[in-house]
């Protein structure tokens, strides 16, 4: 099952190898991980988001929790929080694909960051499943580059 | 405020830690910090090789309870404590390491004798740091003690670039440590409490499986009480020989691979365990899908990471196990054990811990045998790796916690002789003995040097078997007796003995053993005993690798 972890760590340099040291080391698959400073600048919050058994996801919070860095780790319930990917595409934006590219930027909300001669820069926002499905579609008119984030979360409500 | 220069701080931040030994070798990156110890009241002690002084560290900090130091160089002198680290992470030891480091404005340059040496000890230290400023210094060396030492110890790595050592700075310690990332949970829960002594109360077929957590938490005595008042058989780890008195009627003994037999029926047969600081490590459970099946388990760990990792459990108690242990005993109350017991007994007279003994040759559990009863059952024993260690924790028996030194998680070949002079520094009023194989003595055999040059009164009994045995018994067994790079030769020890300034004594005939083990014991200073013992020995009884733990090959065990 699909978990996205949310974890607070302290903001120095080393934490981010410990942290990937410790999955590779003991074996756990992460689909993706993201990490960025907080309002709080003495500390980061990384997403990570993992595939695995109860008995696999337990071990990875415990895990975690273990290292000195890190000051709290959240489990995200289902439906508790909210989520979002961001994805730059690059799209060959010519005469013959230009509609294609045009009806999928309306379908999907798409923000046109750059266009130099017959490429464009897309950005998309939004779930994972969401972004799947955009990027399948653009994948159908040519994608040239991308780059994109790891999932980043945040749980609902106060606190 | 004086200022302090970065090496005078680090000198006088551990001395405020309760220092009293540092094990350790110079070099470049440590030049400053030297120069302070010259004159410091610390006592150094300098080893032949670093891990030689990574594992002394170990070996004091297993036989005290006290945070064991070592020192070295960049570079290679820290590379080379590296196995020590991983040694004592793996047995969950307080140790602090401090390690030069090139200039700060080399590091990444690839300089002489450069290593990323917080990169490399990362996955084998409990934290680490690089440390940039010396104005750092008291808060980290703060921290990497009560790190090492509280929740579940282990090794702490302080990386010192050289510049930062002759940074000067002022000296402020720091009252207390600021970690807040870093809890660790002693008080379990009363409701857990509660039910575990339901749990105990309902039982008919409990054992207690005590390791290596039990002796951290000094909880031997709670242990015992536990035991006697509720009349559960007790069964330990490698790692806590001694906790509970092999001469114990209700003593199983070691489990796992080369435990008991009536250890490993017990497991299997119980309808409830109660670990207490262990951690179902797969040298103890064998075959996982088939280990303990009648069993409900109780955990009792401080580590939360270690319940439920490699056994489903029941009831889950996070705390310290000497407090949980004491809560318990306020509220437990005794099962009927009588017919569980009785059927102990019956296994174990029908598997006793037996050897084929032979009066026209030297039988290692023989040696290990008389070891035991000439100390009296007394003295701290060190091991290597190999059979050695295993006739080391089958025959010697054992009375206190801390009295068995050995490594149980990494099995690092080498750390028995390093791990006595360590022992017998921090234990100068017992006697210390390395129960070693004529392979394993060869890793760090340098230190010989060290114990004679320093006084540190240590006794070696090599069981020369002229094979590394345990990989043969291996290829024996499971491999047709191909001996494929398992015969070893070996110098003539006692020369070797000599050549260092120790003694030496051969023993190549059984009535030979006990006269020269008195004599060992009745020389002071460092004695090595040389017992030319059955070649093809074998360790049982023995569970295959993979295999359920029941399933023993018992030889004429």
């Amino acid at each position: 099952m699909r978990h996205v972890i949310s974890v607070l760590v302290e903001n120095k340099f080393g934490v981010l190898a410990r942290i990937a040291g410790l999955f590779s080391a003991r074996g756990y698959n992460i689909d993706s991980l993201a990490v960025g400073e907080t309002d709080d600048p003495r500390f980061s919050r990384m997403t990570v988001v993992v595939h695995g058994d109860d008995r696999i996801i337990n071990q990875v919070k415990r895990q975690l929790g273990k290292l000195i860095d890190v000051i709290e780790v959240k489990d995200l319930a289902p439906g508790r929080y909210v989520e979002r990917d961001l994805v730059l595409v690059k799209v060959r934006y010519g005469e013959d694909n230009r509609e294609k590219v045009d009806s999928i930027i309306d379908k999907f909300h798409l923000e046109i960051t750059d266009i130099v001669g017959d490429s464009v820069i897309l950005q998309v926002v939004g779930e994972e499943e969401f972004v799947e499905s955009a990027l399948e579609e653009l994948k159908a008119v040519g994608i040239e580059d991308m780059a994109r984030t790891g999932t980043i979360a945040l749980d609902k409500g106060a606190g | 405020m004086p200022k302090m220069k970065g090496a005078q701080i680090l000198v006088e931040a551990l001395q405020r830690e309760g220092v009293e030994y540092i094990f350790g070798y110079p070099g470049g990156a440590v030049l400053p910090t030297f120069d302070v110890l010259y004159d410091a009241p610390l006592k150094f002690i300098l080893t032949r090789h670093e891990q030689g002084a990574a594992h002394a560290a170990d070996g004091y900090a297993r036989a005290t309870g006290k945070v064991g130091v070592c020192i070295a160089t960049s570079g290679p002198g820290a590379t080379n404590l590296v196995t020590g680290i991983a040694t004592a992470y793996m047995d969950s030891i307080p140790l602090v390491a401090i390690t030069g480091q090139v200039k700060t404005s080399l590091i990444g340059n690839d300089a002489f004798q450069e290593a990323d040496v917080t990169g490399i000890t990362r996955p084998i230290t409990k934290h680490n740091y690089l440390v940039k400023s010396a104005k750092e210094l008291p808060r980290v060396i703060k921290e990497a003690f009560y790190i090492a030492s509280t929740g579940r110890p282990g090794p702490v790595l302080i990386d010192l670039p050289v510049d930062v050592q002759l940074q000067e700075a002022e000296f402020e310690w720091p009252e207390s440590v600021d970690l807040p990332g870093y809890k660790v949970v002693t008080h379990p829960h009363p409701a857990h409490i509660k039910q575990a002594a339901l749990m105990i109360a309902q039982a008919k077929r409990p054992v207690l499986y005590v390791g290596g957590g039990v002796v951290t938490a000094s909880a031997a005595e709670e242990v015992r009480e536990l035991a006697h008042r509720c009349q559960i058989p007790v069964t330990t780890t490698l790692m806590a020989l001694g906790v509970f008195p092999t001469d114990d009627p209700l003593s199983l003994g070691m489990l796992g691979m080369h435990g008991t037999g009536y250890a490993n029926h017990a497991v299997m047969e119980a309808d409830l365990i109660i670990a207490v600081g262990a951690r179902f490590d797969d040298r103890v459970t064998g075959r996982l899908d088939t280990f303990a099946p009648y069993a409900k388990v109780i955990h009792i760990d401080i580590d939360p990471s270690s319940i439920s990792k490699n056994i489903p459990v029941d009831l889950e108690i996070v705390g310290d196990a000497k407090i949980v242990l004491q809560e318990l005993l306020k509220v437990v109350e005794k099962p009927d054990t009588s017919a569980w017991l009785e059927q102990i007994e019956e296994w174990k007279r029908k598997f006793p811990l037996r050897y084929k003994d032979d009066p026209n040759v030297i039988k290692p559990q023989y040696v290990v045998e008389k070891l035991s009863e000439l100390t009296n059952g007394e003295a701290i024993i060190t091991t290597e790796v190999g059979q050695n260690q295993m006739w080391a924790a089958q025959y010697y028996r054992y009375k206190y916690p801390r009295q068995f030194i050995s490594s149980g998680g990494l099995g690092t070949m080498g750390f028995g002789l390093p791990a006595a002079i360590g022992a017998k520094v921090g234990r100068p009023d017992r006697v210390v003995i390395d129960i070693a194989g004529d392979g394993s003595i060869q890793m760090n055999i340098q230190e010989l040097m060290t114990a004679v040059e320093n006084g540190i009164d240590v006794k070696v009994a090599i069981l020369n078997n002229s094979y590394l045995g345990m990989v043969r018994q291996w290829q024996e067994l499971f491999y047709r007796r191909r001996y494929s790079a398992t015969p070893i030769r070996s110098p003539d020890f006692v020369k070797l003995a000599e050549a260092y300034g120790a003694k030496g004594l051969r023993v190549t005939r059984k009535e030979d053993v006990v006269p020269a083990i008195k004599e060992a014991l009745e020389t002071p200073g460092v004695v090595l005993m040389d017992f030319v013992v059955e070649p093809e020995e074998n360790v049982f009884p023995m569970v295959p690798a993979g295999e359920t733990i029941n399933k023993m090959i018992m030889g004429m065990a």
